[in-house]
């Protein structure tokens, strides 16, 4: 598929393929209260996919039951067109939220160990550990036991045993967390690595920069609904590109060509901000007519929504505001 | 490993299994789990030693003689007479010299005599409180009878014709060996298998049990763990053989002098390794359904009690029908899970049928996968859910509950 400028994104490309999770109307609850209320998902093959969030939204459980650690009340998930995701197991690889290690064991027994859960043989998945271990800079841990290491670092074994037997679908949730920005930057490298290579990834976070960065297609989740699920991009075209216009006047008959509802801030003698959509008809007569107006033009952009936005719009004030203060606790640890 | 997308159970248990076991074997903490049994051995001969002790010093079997010298000696020499064909029912005798009435005789301090004898052969009076009396009396007059004639009887000699054994001491003997075999059996369980009580504490605690759930289903989580401590238990019993073994061969004596058991000593200890496996299996498997809910050590403690008791009932249960092959209390007994490794142990003392013996080991075994497959649904459903992430956002359906297990945190 290509796009007006004759490239293909990686969104279309994706979206051509197979899926490699799909989950129709699922439904969960605990002790009667609803925690994830009929959610749809498909994740095609070789897309980055987020779930984002506030915490308590529904995203763990959401990733829970598409992986077949929990089943749903209700509605169907299929991993590689398999109804029960444990038939599957091999092709999968999850790293949880709360990262468990055996703390006695020594790193590259833990990430063989964690191969071996998924049909690696040890003896291949201890070779394998050990040249993972040095490339990530780790060599001169991998006799070390896990509670010898520090947070970081334990982190990042568990990380290279949830990929030593090469899955083809990888489950991250919330990877970042606890993670220092250099390590976040990583990540976020080895996330795109796997997707170049060929590997679906879904990763859940309540971080609306990691999804708008990297993934190709979201699914919002808040109140353990999913009000939007589809590519970045549309998600962000769903509300219009706003214009930021400054004038060095407030008034003149140039007035009239500004939408009614122009949102005006007046910074300064001189310099006065206004805020509205591009309209319909775009912004060329518009901007004709400030010109001979002697609107006095200072600068004029026109920007596009973010995620963020399209975040607010979607699923609403309170789910954003939810999810700026799990945002704001994670700043502060 | 197949060339499947998925492990079968059994790889996928023997995954779990082999992680386990080596981590329990090569923990320091597993050489005081051997050298568990010596405390109590240590403790039990300590106690014994000194029970015995004082229990000597407290008894006595010394009657005081006080006749006059010639009847002194003549019970004496009576009692020595009849001591090589009477034996232990004849107490001591010691003439006493002292001419002091027998009651002011038995009160004399730095003197330990149980009763004091006076008057003759032809009369003797004893003097002693109640029980003694009760104990002596009739030994005393045997005694008195024997004195009193002057020449020694001469006993008729008892013609001996042994045979190996009566059906009734056949009976008994082999009610011993079975009642041996369930004391050892309940022993080994009581001291083994309360370790997978807290066995998915671990896997809770440092949350490994998701990474777990993720990758294989929990029936082979619970079955590997399950034969993994089995493997544990099975290093520390052929340990501890091996030590009393050897002890056993330095004091003489390598085994028990137990009566034969109706299948042989071969079989019946096969037989016995089986059940150990099967009632560990049964039992364990139970445990660790009953340990996986608990969230803490503290929980799991506190659950250790009732547990015991729960095994100890059921020892009750098999020991009491030990005497009565066949009845229904044995049947049942035989029948019931928990308590048929004890009951078929028994079994396999008393009676040379095999068949019951691999139709209790087959119902056995499918107790087993069902314990298993229950335990696992039931640590799936009640543990394996979402937690305390839920925070409700206004006009949105809240999160999710709390729960026991894995949580859903928050954190950035």
């Amino acid at each position: 598929m290509l796009t007006e400028t004759g490239t293909v994104t990686r969104a279309q490309a994706a979206s051509s393929r197979p899926l490699a999770i799909e989950a129709r109307a699922l439904v969960k609850r605990f002790d009667g209260t609803l925690a994830v209320d009929g959610v749809d998902i498909a994740v095609p093959e070789g897309a980055i996919y987020g779930i984002l969030g506030p915490n308590g939204a529904g995203k763990t459980t959401t990733l829970r039951m598409l992986l077949g650690i929990i089943d749903p009340d209700e509605g169907v998930r299929r991993v590689f067109g398999n109804d029960r995701p444990h038939e599957v197991a091999k092709l999968i690889g999850y790293l949880p939220e709360e990262r468990g290690l055996y703390p006695a064991m020594k790193c590259d027994d833990a990430i063989a160990f964690m191969g071996a859960l998924r049909g690696l043989p040890l003896a291949e998945g201890k070779a394998r550990g050990r040249e993972m271990l040095e490339s990530y800079g780790l060599g001169h841990a991998v006799d070390r036991q896990i509670r010898q290491l520090s947070k970081g670092m334990a982190q990042t074994v568990q990380l290279l045993g949830t990929l030593v037997h090469r899955p083809r679908l990888v489950v991250f949730d919330e990877p970042f967390s606890g993670l220092d920005a250099i390590n976040q930057g990583k990540l976020e490298g080895m996330i795109r690595d796997l997707a170049a290579a060929g590997t679906t990834v879904i990763f859940s976070t309540h971080v609306i920069h990691h999804a708008e960065r990297l993934c190709d297609e979201v699914a919002i989740i808040a109140g353990g609904k999913v009000p939007y699920a589809g590519s970045v991009d549309a998600a962000r075209d769903r509300i219009p590109a706003q214009v930021r216009l400054e004038t060095r006047r407030s008034e003149g008959a140039w007035r009239s060509a500004l939408p009614a509802d122009a949102r005006h801030d007046a910074k300064a003698e001189g310099s006065h901000f206004w805020y509205f959509p591009v309209p319909d008809s775009g912004i060329e007569a518009m901007l004709k007519q400030l010109i001979e107006g002697d609107s006095g033009i200072l600068s004029l952009s026109i920007e596009r929504a973010g995620l963020h936005d399209a975040f607010v719009e979607i699923a609403g004030a309170a789910a954003a505001r939810a999810l700026a203060e799990d945002n704001g606790q994670g700043a502060a640890r | 490993m197949s060339d499947t997308t998925r492990l079968s159970l059994v790889e996928a248990a023997r995954v779990v299994a082999h992680r386990d076991f080596r981590a329990i074997l090569f923990s320091r903490a597993f050489l005081f789990f051997l050298l568990g049994p010596l405390f109590p051995i240590i403790v039990g001969t300590l106690a014994g030693g000194i029970g015995g002790q004082v229990q000597r010093d407290a008894t006595t079997r010394l009657v005081a003689v006080a006749m006059a010298d010639s009847d002194a000696q003549a019970m004496i020499a009576a009692r020595e007479r009849l001591a090589p064909r009477v034996g232990a029912a004849l107490p001591e005798l010691a003439a006493t010299a002292s001419a002091e009435a027998p009651a002011d005789i038995l009160r004399e301090p730095g003197r330990n005599y149980a009763a004091v004898v006076s008057g003759s052969p032809d009369a003797p009076a004893l003097t002693a409180p109640q029980e003694a009396i009760d104990a002596w009396s009739g030994p005393i007059a045997m005694i008195a009878a024997e004195a009193r004639t002057r020449a020694p009887s001469a006993f008729p000699e008892v013609a001996e014709r042994p045979v190996a054994t009566s059906v009734a001491a056949q009976r008994t003997d082999r009610i011993r060996t079975a009642q041996a075999g369930q004391l050892i059996l309940f022993l080994l369980m009581m001291l083994l298998a309360g370790m997978v009580l807290s066995n998915l504490v671990e896997e809770k605690a440092n949350k490994v049990i998701e990474v777990l759930a993720a990758a294989i289903p929990m029936d082979a989580v619970f079955l590997g763990k399950l034969v993994a401590m089995l493997g544990v238990s099975f290093v520390g019993i052929a340990v501890w053989a091996l030590a009393g073994g050897t002890i056993g061969l330095l004091a003489g004596s390598a085994l028990p002098h137990l009566p034969e058991p109706a299948l042989g000593w071969p079989l019946f200890v096969a037989l016995g390794i089986v059940y150990f496996a099967m009632g560990y299996l049964l039992l364990g498997s139970l445990f660790l359904t009953i340990g996986g809910m608990a969230a803490t050590v503290r929980e799991v403690q506190t659950l250790s009690m009732p547990v015991t008791m729960a095994q100890l009932l059921v020892f009750f249960l098999a020991a009491s029908s030990i005497t009565r092959p066949g009845s229904p209390m044995e049947l049942f007994a035989a029948a019931f899970p928990l308590s048929s490794p004890f009951a078929m142990l028994a079994r396999a003392a008393q009676s040379d049928a095999l068949w019951p013996h691999a139709l209790a080991l087959a119902w056995q075994a499918l107790c087993v996968f069902l314990f298993v497959r229950v335990g696992a649904t039931i640590f799936h459903r009640r543990v394996m859910k979402s937690g305390k992430g839920g925070r409700a956002i206004k006009g949105h359906v809240g999160g999710a509950a709390p729960a026991a297990g894995i949580t859903e945190k928050h954190s950035a």
